[in-house]
């Protein structure tokens, strides 16, 4: 019996102590009619070297390619240490810390975690996390409206993930809270600021501002952050943690700095693994604190003065605050938090900006060697960062097979999302690329491309 | 010590990371970051050195027993952590072709299948990355399916009082004001109290079952019936699967929409506080409301069914599919257990929560609902030791650490003054549960002859009780450097 250590002797001698002859007969409060569970479209049970077997197979089906996707995900080496420490026992089989003293090690691992968050985003606090970049969002924007005393209107570039969009959307909708979408200049792929103008009457809880933005293209994040101050609007800064190595925070943003930062801490040392488990992050300053979803870990003493850590302010928490919390969660993505930490520790602040210097360095090679091949030319004249968009003069989703057939992942159709980028892909080249990487991308390119003409 | 007091300017890791720095910075200067971020400045071997301690400061599944009620804390087979890592399963980026996925899409098409099976329901979407993510999936599909029968009177949700904390601030997260309704002694809903709740501002009941309070919920199939008369639907939180598995399906009881927790029936890791995932399964009435993407099967090949191929989905929650890697962990537990495995969970977990409270009982500890069977767990109530003695559940929680063992939930359901909600899961052997019981013992010993000590527990822990009380009040939620 997996997992199940109870032998005949142990069964009978329960059973004695319990005073039931059976165990059917401690389900003898439910009634007979209901008791229809039997399972019928389960396999028999298979032995560990079995379904390693099975998965093998299947893993093994599904291969190894050279990718340039990024997209919201991104492959960046992860150090060996990070996920021997993370899958320990003592953090893999551990609990929620609820009773702080026998979990210590989770707690300060959060604190630290959350001191290197605040840092690296600018923002005064952080919590635990949140599910990911996407879900997020939709609490930064359930946040901007608890805090802003009037308005219910989130205004939202159509720069941003249109995934995290969509999420925000189906979210923020249960409590009629009303999403505005501005278009972005297809010159520049940027928010077009002239377009912000048309709402320049009108109220909004938050501003959502990208950076890069889903085109990997730098917004104008000072210009932004200030437009919405002046209308007494919250700025909320999505971002990617690798790119703030290199890239201002939220928190030195225009005038006054975002007020809350959100995103994705996949790039944080999470493998791509088909989509998750990943991480959402949010900061925020200091006068938000209170009304931030998710776990927070506080500094505190013993009873003998010893320095010690503690799930803190639980009064904005379901299970104690019930129908008056600031948001439902409970299980947050402690584990992936905990590999987060581990990996930001073995990077330190020059690995972090190596990291990213070398996925945008890549990345400019990659596109300045893409533009030599006929008919690929950049869509947007903007500064990027790590990612860019590509625009063919054929059929681009025929050169992406010709391209998965070589055993290359070339990118993203940016037309599954935006149907007036026709024939564009969105490419990202991580420090993982060497030169051969991108010499061998470029010569299938020129193939596929050549097939196509 | 904090790892950033391990910190030394310059110091690097110099195997991680490339080992110059590129040529140019072409980012435009007033869009280039200026200060250093304080991340540690630490040796490879201090940062394993760290971690690897902190680790040891942890009490966990691996470890320690830990019969925390409502959280089903089972062994996590090592082999659904080795085998979900595999290069390239952990390798596949979100948005790679599907024909390079195959693989990893059989396996999320098995697990659906095998939640259909489990949950009794008609479609099941894996997207919902934990347990509060499902109600918020659940709930909001209960709204779309009033909004397109254009029903839009409906503005309340009955909870009891039962319920997890989750649920009620779900249903105010979704839009809805929360009816709560009384649990009678018995331990099940009151019923007279459920039927002068139900009306026409009713949109739905979550209801919990076995409930929270560890009993099963005998009229059920009621107030089904009551509900869905009234025109509201019903939301299943199955948090507590794993006393019923195998035995009782959620679809056959009635509920229009279920959330399981895969890492409490299903074994994923509770990792210091997630990931989890929450799958949800719809009956015929919210079917066209399931959120994307679902995995299909036609003609031999899997594919992601999405928003155009379900119009009517409430749409999507999670940037990608879920919490992928955390479903493959599930997919490969249940395979290890095959059905008739399956089977046995509730009835191992039944097994030991009616052994340990029979045992409890028998030492002086007095059980909340002394006439019900357990469910998979059960509550102790301390409220009379208390007031006789002082000493409270949290004061007991804190001497089971001293005693090696992980304490079991305390003072939730809020319903029992001073409670100990005990779920031993179906892992744990008949001497653990011996061990366990001789300790609880100890400290009812310890409390006739030294209530003083009791109330000053932990002693034996690497800290003494610590004080959230300030935590809260001088909020120190990030490390400054000194000057």
């Amino acid at each position: 019996m997996p997992f199940i250590p109870h032998t005949e002797e142990d069964v009978a001698e329960m059973l004695a102590s319990i005073g039931a002859r059976s165990i059917d007969e401690l389900f003898d409060e439910i009634p007979a009619e209901l008791k229809t569970g039997k399972l019928t479209q389960v396999p028999p049970g298979l032995s560990e070297m079995e379904i390693s077997r099975l998965m093998y197979e299947r893993a093994q089906q599904d291969g190894f390619y050279l990718s340039f996707i990024g997209a919201g995900a991104y492959e960046h080496h992860i150090p060996a240490a990070v996920w021997q420490i993370t899958t320990r026992g003592e953090f893999y089989s551990s609990y929620t810390p609820y009773q702080a003293e026998a979990s210590q090690g989770t707690l300060q691992l959060l604190y630290e975690y959350q001191t290197m968050m605040a840092s690296l985003t600018g923002m005064d606090v952080s919590n635990a996390s949140l599910y990911d970049g996407a879900s997020a969002l939709a609490e930064a924007a359930l946040m901007a409206v608890r805090q802003h005393r009037t308005s219910r209107r989130i205004l939202v570039p159509q720069t941003v993930h249109p995934v995290y969009r969509s999420v925000m959307r189906t979210i923020v909708r249960n409590q009629a809270i009303e999403v505005v979408e501005v278009p972005y200049d297809p010159a520049t792929g940027q928010v077009a600021i002239d377009k912000l103008d048309q709402f320049a009457q009108e109220e909004f809880a938050a501003l959502i501002i990208p950076q890069p933005n889903f085109f990997g293209v730098l917004e104008q994040v000072d210009a932004l952050t200030d437009w919405a101050h002046d209308k007494q609007s919250l700025a909320v800064a999505v971002v990617n943690p690798v790119s703030l190595a290199m890239l201002k925070p939220p928190g030195e943003w225009g005038r006054r700095g975002a007020d809350i930062a959100v995103g994705e801490g996949q790039p944080l040392g999470i493998p791509l693994s088909s989509g998750g488990p990943y991480f959402g992050f949010m900061t925020c300053k200091q006068e938000l604190v209170r009304q931030m979803p998710g776990r927070i870990i506080g500094r505190t003493t013993d009873l003998e003065g010893k320095e010690g850590f503690a799930l803190t302010l639980q009064a904005r928490e379901q299970h104690i605050r019930r129908s008056k919390a600031t948001s439902n969660i409970c299980t947050n993505q402690g584990l992936m938090v905990t590999a987060a930490t581990i990996y930001m520790s073995l990077l330190g602040p020059e690995g972090l900006y190596r990291v990213a210097a070398y996925s945008h360095a890549n990345t400019v090679a990659l596109v300045e060697q893409l533009e030599k091949l006929p008919g690929v030319k950049k869509a947007f004249h903007s500064p990027f960062f790590h990612e860019a968009a590509l625009q063919l003069s054929v059929p681009a989703d025929k050169v992406l097979n010709g391209l998965k057939a070589q055993g290359v992942l070339g990118g993203v159709l940016l037309e599954n999302y935006y149907p007036d980028l026709k024939n564009t892909l969105l490419i990202c080249a991580t420090e993982t690329k060497t030169v051969e990487d991108l010499d061998k991308y470029t010569e299938v390119l020129r193939q596929a491309l050549a097939a196509s003409a | 010590m904090l790892i950033f007091e391990h910190s030394r300017k310059n110091r690097r890791n110099y195997s991680q990371a490339p080992a110059t720095r590129p040529a140019k910075n072409d980012i435009p200067d007033h869009l280039k970051r200026k200060s250093i971020p304080l991340l540690p400045e630490v040796s490879e071997m201090d940062t394993v050195r760290h971690y690897t301690r902190l680790s040891q400061k942890n009490f966990s599944i691996d470890t320690e027993f830990y019969p925390l009620g409502s959280c089903t804390m089972k062994y996590n087979p090592r082999a659904c952590n080795s085998l979900a890592m595999l290069p390239q399963f952990l390798s596949r980026h979100p948005l790679a072709p599907e024909d390079t996925g195959q693989g990893f899409l059989a396996c999320m098409y098995d697990l659906q299948e095998i939640l259909k099976d489990v949950t009794g329901m008609a479609a099941v979407s894996l997207t919902s990355m934990a347990g509060a993510q499902g109600e918020l999936i659940g709930i909001t599909m209960i709204r779309a399916y009033h909004e397109a029968h254009g029903d839009t009177e409906r503005t309340e949700i009955i909870i009891p009082d039962a319920a997890h904390g989750t649920n009620p601030a779900t249903a105010v997260m979704c839009g809805y004001k929360v009816i709560e309704i009384p649990t009678n002694r018995d331990g099940d809903v009151d019923m007279d109290a459920l039927k002068a709740a139900v009306g026409p501002k009713t949109a739905g009941l979550m209801l919990t079952n076995p409930s929270t309070l560890g009993v099963f919920e005998k009229k059920v199939a009621e107030m089904s019936r009551i509900v869905h008369a009234a025109g509201g639907l019903l939301y299943y939180d199955g948090a507590n699967l794993n006393a019923v598995l195998g035995k009782v399906k959620p679809g056959d009881m009635g509920f229009d929409v279920i959330h399981m927790n895969l890492h409490k029936t299903f074994s994923t890791p509770h990792g210091g506080g997630g990931p989890g995932a929450a799958p949800v399964g719809v009956g015929e009435r919210l079917l066209p409301y399931l959120p994307v993407p679902i995995v299909a099967h036609e003609q031999g090949v899997y594919r992601w069914l999405t928003e155009k191929d379900r119009p009517q989905t409430i749409g999507r929650l999670s940037a990608h599919m879920g919490n992928a890697g955390v479903l493959l962990r599930a997919y490969i537990y249940v395979r290890l257990l095959g059905a008739e495995g399956m089977h046995r969970i509730s009835e191992y977990a039944t097994l030991n929560a009616n052994y340990l409270m029979a045992e409890l009982r028998k030492l002086g500890f007095e059980i909340a609902y002394p006439n019900r069977r357990a469910s998979h767990e059960f509550i102790v109530t301390m409220k009379e030791i208390k007031d006789r003695t002082g000493v409270t559940a949290m004061n007991l929680a804190k001497r089971l650490l001293d005693k090696g063992f992980h304490a079991p939930t305390t003072y939730f359901p809020l319903l029992v003054p001073e409670c100990l909600l005990i779920e031993p899961a179906e892992t744990e052997s008949k001497e653990t549960l011996d061990r366990f019981v001789a300790a609880m013992k100890e400290i009812l010993d310890e409390i006739a002859t030294q209530p003083d000590m009791i109330k000053a527990a932990p002693h034996d822990m690497p800290l003494r009780k610590i004080d959230d009380v300030k935590a809260a009040r001088e909020l120190d939620l990030v490390w400054e450097p000194a000057g």
